[in-house]
């Protein structure tokens, strides 16, 4: 099966219009002696994009994630971050317009949220420190830890530090590494909460994550990375390209003859059954196909108990993927 | 050319010293050592009777003068021989590179903070060394030896510049190094050789004048600057997150930029801009 391709051609095939970019790579690769951390990879990030970045592990997102930080040189390919080329001499002003959350979030244990914050608010040279950092602080509900030790803090609550401390800078672009990895339920929830509120302020987000429902809730597009870019394109898009769409339909008891019931149906192309009452039907589209088939099973004096779209989840699409990968069989 | 942003410096220096503050094994060496180090120069000077001959305290205060020498070589390099590898044991260092903080601003920023409070330390110490020889000692030639203008201008040149080289050396192992302790170990350990210089001055093979302190005071800080030229050469971003530098073409030529996407983007509404 091809790899779906949508939105990953490179940046100097874009045009220039429309909404501004956020981040463009292009045939982008690093290499570690004879090792490839990623290769040849392009794609483009829309100012205001959650953009889900994912991969199996040591697939290279974290390389492209320090690559695109300028804390890696890329050893080929090009890339515009927050507007402004990568490059060596470029990097001080590209870390100015982003931030970055690795994985861990990297506080200084001994010190305070507070004294964190401020060693940030320097390094970014903010003017009036005290009212953004209360602002970041704010924003993920931690101002009443301010003065609390970070060693002091839970897994959950460090993280959302880690987030304040990230939007010190008010960035353009927003990398988080794993921004959830460790993290319970709840927490977890209250990081996508954060990120969904980034969103709405229009902070592009580029988030790495093992977490397949967390990309499906939060991104607008996902890129599936396994050392080449395998696809790029909205969930939605990559379920569609990947899997027929189809329908279950499920008997109180199996039919006498259901190729009376499902040929020449509208917008059926095919049944199959596992020789239970249950059976899936592939249509073009769910909801002009169903009316028919319950009218026609109705009419075979069947008793319907459901009919249902089968939901092909990102997860579906993530395993497809990488199974057709020689490189993940390796 | 390398430029300097006095906000940053100072951010990390301050970030240093608050870490200082609340970590008991830094205070515990900044407290303890330099008291540990005292007591061998006073008993010696304590020990001179008043008969001594003039040739044999001069010897005896030499060595008083290389222990108190010891306190800044060694203090400045525990510290900075945790200063890059423990900020990659706490996870901290990816943070705090992707700022826009430049290599010669966290190296200096935390230089400063090592070097301020050695330094301070070790003129507190010999201060107090000269005030309790003037209350106790019983032959008054220590205190004159002491006050030597020479030994004095030894002191106040060669604390700072054993500092810096210790900070250097210290910082270089601390940027290879993957454990902390080995890199204490081996930053005390190699803080030591400059001290090799002062004890030539120290115990009078070369006669302590003004002009031989601030000779070796130039050649100690020909060295730190050289010390220094490597360790910035070798706080490489690339090298201290992966182990490696970078290999073959590190950087897009020309900045690398796709053409026709070259813009800057607005900032998000929220936060106002920085």
């Amino acid at each position: 099966m091809s790899v779906v391709d949508a939105g990953s051609s490179a940046p100097d095939e874009l045009s220039t219009g429309g909404a501004s970019t956020a981040l463009a790579v292009a045939h982008l690769t690093k290499r570690f002696g004879d090792r490839t951390a990623f290769e040849d990879v392009s794609f483009t990030v829309a100012s205001g994009e959650v953009f889900g970045f994912l991969g199996p592990n040591g697939a290279g997102k974290t390389t492209t994630v320090r690559t695109l930080g300028t804390l890696l040189a890329p050893t080929s390919g090009s890339a515009v971050v927050a507007g402004i080329p990568l490059s060596e001499a470029n990097g001080t002003e590209i870390r100015r317009q982003i931030s970055v959350m690795p994985e861990n979030p990297g506080l200084y244990l001994r010190l305070t949220v507070q004294e964190n914050m401020e060693l940030f608010a320097g390094l970014y040279g903010l003017h009036a420190p005290r009212a953004r950092i209360a602002q970041a602080l704010e924003t993920v509900n931690l101002e009443s830890r301010a003065r609390d030790l970070c060693r002091d803090l839970s897994k959950g609550l460090r993280q959302r530090a880690g987030l304040a401390r990230a939007l010190l800078n008010d960035p353009a672009v927003m990398f988080l590494d794993e921004p959830t990895s460790g993290l319970d339920p709840v927490a977890a929830r209250e990081v996508h909460d954060l990120i969904n509120g980034l969103r709405q302020r229009g902070v592009t987000v580029f988030l790495t994550t093992h977490r397949l429902e967390e990309a499906e809730r939060l991104c607008d597009r996902v890129a599936i990375l396994n050392t080449r870019l395998r696809t790029v394109g909205r969930p939605e898009e990559l379920r569609g390209s990947l899997f027929r769409r189809s329908l279950v339909v499920e008997m109180a008891a199996p039919l006498s003859a259901p190729e009376d019931v499902f040929t020449n149906q509208v917008g059926v192309q095919g049944w199959t059954s596992d020789g239970t009452a249950a059976y899936v039907l592939s249509v073009d589209d769910p909801r002009l196909a169903a009316p028919g088939v319950t009218r026609a099973l109705v009419a075979a004096g069947a008793d319907v108990v459901s009919i249902t779209e089968t939901r092909h989840s990102l997860e579906d699409v993530y395993l497809q993927l990488i199974d057709e990968d020689p490189e993940a069989r390796r | 050319m390398i430029g300097f942003d006095g906000g940053r410096l100072a951010a990390v220096a301050r970030k240093e010293i608050r870490e200082y503050r609340r970590s008991p094994f830094i205070i515990g060496t900044m407290a303890v050592l330099p008291f540990v180090f005292m007591i061998n120069p006073l008993v010696v000077i304590f020990a001179i009777g008043a008969t001594v001959k003039a040739a044999t305290v001069a010897r005896a205060v030499g060595g008083t003068f290389l222990v108190l020498l010891i306190v800044p070589a060694v203090i400045p390099a525990t510290i900075a021989a945790y200063s890059v590898v423990g900020e990659r044991d706490q996870g901290t260092l990816e943070p705090l590179l992707t700022t826009p903080v430049r290599r010669g601003e966290i190296l200096l920023g935390k230089a400063l903070a090592a070097i301020v409070p050695s330094v301070t330390v070790a003129y507190v110490l010999f201060a107090l060394v000269v005030v309790l020889a003037h209350l106790f000692a019983s032959n008054p030639t220590v205190v004159s030896t002491l006050s030597e203008g020479p030994h004095i201008l030894a002191e106040a040149l060669f604390a700072p510049l054993l500092a810096g080289w210790s900070i250097a050396v210290g910082t270089a192992i601390s940027a290879r190094a993957s454990d902390v302790r080995i890199a204490q170990q081996l930053g005390t350990m190699a803080s030591l050789p400059p001290l090799a210089v002062t004890a030539l001055v120290s115990f009078q093979v070369i006669t302590p004048t003004f002009a031989v302190a601030l000779g070796f005071g130039l050649g100690l800080l020909a060295i730190d600057v050289v010390m220094w030229r490597v360790v910035l050469a070798m706080f490489d971003r690339e090298r201290l997150i992966t182990g490696a530098r970078a290999q073959g073409r590190a950087w897009a030529p020309g900045g690398g930029a796709p053409p026709g996407v070259v813009r800057r983007i607005p900032r998000a509404g929220g936060t106002g801009g920085a």
